[in-house]
């Protein structure tokens, strides 16, 4: 069974408790969460979910079907990577001494299209959006630097069909009252 | 109180809220057990004894499997009540058994003030993450004013769709706070569609492939039971002549005298249904979610068959098979749907090979089951001898292991829903609380639970709410001083070293006298009858416990992980 990238994106009522039956349906089947982000979406009071992991397709079937399962989920996707445009940000934070010194950090920042975000007396901040291998990159670029911190986010991804959630969402609504 | 409106009431306190949301949704009766964090709902509850029947427990654990046979039996929803901490946990297994048995049943649980939330107040658990997995749905109220819309979604949730478990977690602030209580009935949830479209192209394939079909099987479930489909299967498996099998718990669905019915399919399901699963051409699974102790082993489960799966709930569907037809929807519509067009065929060869399969399993294993004139008395006589007594008419509850294995292959089911088994989960101790909950949920029907030594002691102290509520409950235990389906694995599977299976009872006609249960006991065959009949012409509750064969073996037998056409009709050890 070949595995590999799948993003699900799950769209929810904003209900306390969710994120746990949205996690235990991949925990309990001993799945790993590359990474998992949740925030409103386009329509008011219903929250998208976007979580990475590498399973089968078989799998990221299953784990859609359970996730609509749920009562207070809408509608759950599962997309590879082909059918999304998606970004991670990155924040490093290196030690100032340790890269003013150094000639290359307007070339660095230049070539990854990083950005700086604060310069104190102690650390510079830089940002980096992109794809995790870019995120990657720069990080190796930096290590030769003191990197005093560093945190990436999960992914954010926007999918490349164009049927909206509202068009779901309607015609769920058409079929109840058409009951 | 009669003709009261129970959906509209000013300035109640949310525990009074609670009582008249369920009388709102027409409840009758329920079950629980009353502590710290539910005494608000208690104390309302004092005031409309009148209206609302509850039964007292002697563990949260029994008021909940008392609530699931009551929805079972009954066909409403079942309901029970638990306090905070100890009791809400005492609920899990009973949650955890209804979402497999896809049992609808609302329980609420008393919990700590919403200011000591998270504080490891006395009695406080997080029921809510903690029945999450369990649940069909849960939700915590902290506020009186969310429990009429609460409880509302509880019903509509429990009732529609794959039924199942709700809780309902309130604050006890939340009990004891005033408002103006208003009760709108939930009609749609804009995330839940519990009834799919029926997709007619794919129906009418799928009848297209029955009408060609030479070697067509169905096989019935619990979701032929739940949507009440009984006459509309039979009509279907006589119109088209297909032979028809069930799984444990669609056991009933068709009477089993019925020409074309050749009983159950599984581990422990009869020789014909289990072998022909893979000489079939096509599957008609309707209401049944390809469970491993029925497929045994997946990859080698019916590879040569169409499957059509008929099946409610979208996420069933491919998870354990997957189905060439996937007919998503309600088993009774979608049954009505394909009798219109479906065609009688001749399949007399196809049929005798399930005669010829259920004549070789009769000479190897029923005949000398049920008829042995020597040795020890058998199980599978004991429930062929009620089955005769009472003519397959009695609602049949069990516990789990052999008891729950012999009643399913040897009561002649005459009547549907009239068997309440544990099937997903295979909870032993279900038994004794579930034929409380049977006997309330149908109160004319002549309930009888068969239960073994082992299961009835995990709940036996529901003897006492036997009693107490005066329950006209037949009670046999099979008793073989074993924990005879686990001894009967170590047998089998692990060189016969029986490592804690055995057991050193108690007196049992002595503890149902003590709790004031007229009791006998049988250890001779030739006294079984009389014993029986005793126990059914009894207007009480009777206990009868029947001193078995010690090394009993269910036959026949899929060993775990084997395909299910190596099924052994035979064991020598």
């Amino acid at each position: 069974m070949k595995t590999k990238e799948y993003t699900i994106s799950v769209f929810t009522e904003n209900a306390p408790g969710l994120l746990l039956r949205v996690t235990t349906v991949f925990t309990r089947r001993k799945l790993n969460i590359e990474s998992i982000t949740a925030s409103e979406s386009e329509i008011k009071g219903i929250h998208r979910y976007t979580i990475v992991l590498f399973t089968t397709d078989e799998m990221a079937d299953i784990i859609v079907n359970q996730l609509e399962k749920q009562i207070e989920v809408y509608k759950a996707f599962k997309h590879t990577n082909e059918e999304l445009v998606y970004q991670e940000i990155a924040l490093y934070k290196i030690r100032a001494k340790s890269i003013s010194q150094a000639d290359y950090t307007e070339d660095i920042v230049r070539k990854f299209s990083a950005k700086v975000l604060s310069i104190t007396n102690d650390y510079i901040v830089i940002e980096k959006t992109g794809y995790p291998e870019e995120t990657k990159e720069l990080y190796g670029s930096l290590q030769k630097y003191e990197i005093l911190e560093f945190v990436r986010s999960g992914r954010v991804a926007i999918t490349k069909p164009m049927k909206s959630l509202e068009e779901h969402l309607n015609e769920k609504e058409n079929i109840y009252k058409s009951k | 109180m009669k003709n009261r409106n129970w959906y509209e009431k000013k300035n109640v306190s949310g525990s009074e809220a609670v009582i008249l949301s369920l009388l709102a949704e027409k409840t009758e009766l329920l079950f629980g057990y009353v502590g710290g964090a539910i005494m608000p709902v208690y104390d309302a509850l004092y005031d409309y004894i009148d209206n609302l029947n509850h039964i007292l427990t002697r563990h949260e654990q029994g008021s909940v499997h008392a609530a699931q046979a009551y929805a079972r039996a009954s066909g409403k929803t079942g309901v029970c009540f638990a306090t905070s901490g100890p009791g809400a946990t005492n609920l899990i297994t009973g949650l955890a058994d209804a979402l497999m048995d896809s049992t609808p049943i609302v329980c609420i649980t008393g919990q700590v003030n919403s200011k000591f939330l998270g504080s490891d107040a006395f009695q406080e658990t997080d029921i809510i993450s903690v029945s999450a997995p369990v649940t069909k749905w849960n939700f915590q109220v902290t506020s009186a004013k969310e429990i009429p819309e609460a409880i509302s979604k509880a019903f509509y949730i429990a009732k529609n769709g794959r039924p199942g478990p709700v809780l309902i977690d309130i604050t006890k602030d939340a009990q004891q706070e005033l408002f103006d209580f208003e009760y709108k009935s939930t009609d749609f949830i804009r995330t839940y569609l519990p009834f799919p479209v029926k997709n007619d192209l794919l129906i009418s394939d799928a009848v297209n492939v029955i009408n060609n079909s030479k070697k067509p099987l169905i096989i019935a479930g619990h979701g032929v039971l739940i949507s009440d489909a009984s006459k509309e299967l039979a009509d279907f498996v006589e119109k088209a002549n297909i032979p028809v099998a069930t799984t444990l718990l669609g056991m009933s669905a068709m009477p089993a005298d019925h020409p074309l019915y050749f009983g159950m399919v599984g581990m422990h399901g009869n020789y014909g249904p289990n072998i022909n699963t893979n000489n079939a051409d096509v599957i008609i699974a309707i209401g049944m979610r390809f469970d491993d102790r029925i497929t045994s082993n997946p990859q080698k489960y019916a590879s040569q068959a169409k499957i059509i799966h008929i099946e409610i709930d979208k996420s069933e569907i491919n998870k354990n098979i997957k189905a060439d037809y996937p007919l998503c929807g309600d088993a009774k519509e979608i049954i009505q749907e394909m009798l219109k067009n479906v065609k009688f065929k001749e399949r007399a060869q196809w049929i005798r090979s399930f005669r010829d399969c259920y004549d070789i399993e009769f000479e190897k294993v029923i005949n000398n089951q049920t008829k042995p004139y020597s040795g020890a008395i058998h199980m599978a006589e004991v429930i062929n001898t009620i089955s005769e007594i009472t003519k397959g008419e009695a609602l049949i509850v069990t516990d789990v292991g052999q008891n729950q294995m012999f009643a399913a292959r040897y009561y002649q089911f005459n009547k549907p829903n009239s068997f309440i088994s544990s099937g997903g989960l295979g909870t032993m101790g279900f038994g004794l609380p579930a034929s409380i909950g049977a006997k309330l949920g149908a109160p004319e029907r002549d309930v009888i639970l068969i239960v073994g030594d082992g299961g009835l002691q995990m709940t036996i102290q529901e003897f006492a709410t036997i009693v107490q509520n005066n329950l006209n409950i037949k009670i046999v235990l099979l008793n073989n001083e074993f924990l005879g389906m686990v001894r009967q694995w170590q047998e089998m599977f692990f060189q016969r070293r029986y490592s804690y299976t055995e057991m050193s009872n108690p007196n049992f006609t002595a503890i149902a006298s003590a709790y004031g249960i007229e009791s006998k006991k049988i250890t001779q065959r030739d006294e079984l009858a009389d014993g029986i009949n005793l126990m059914l012409k009894s207007n009480n509750c009777f206990f009868l416990e029947v001193q078995v064969g010690k090394e009993l073996n269910v036959l026949p037998m899929i060993p775990a992980g084997e395909s299910v056409s190596n099924i052994l009709l035979t064991y020598e050890n």
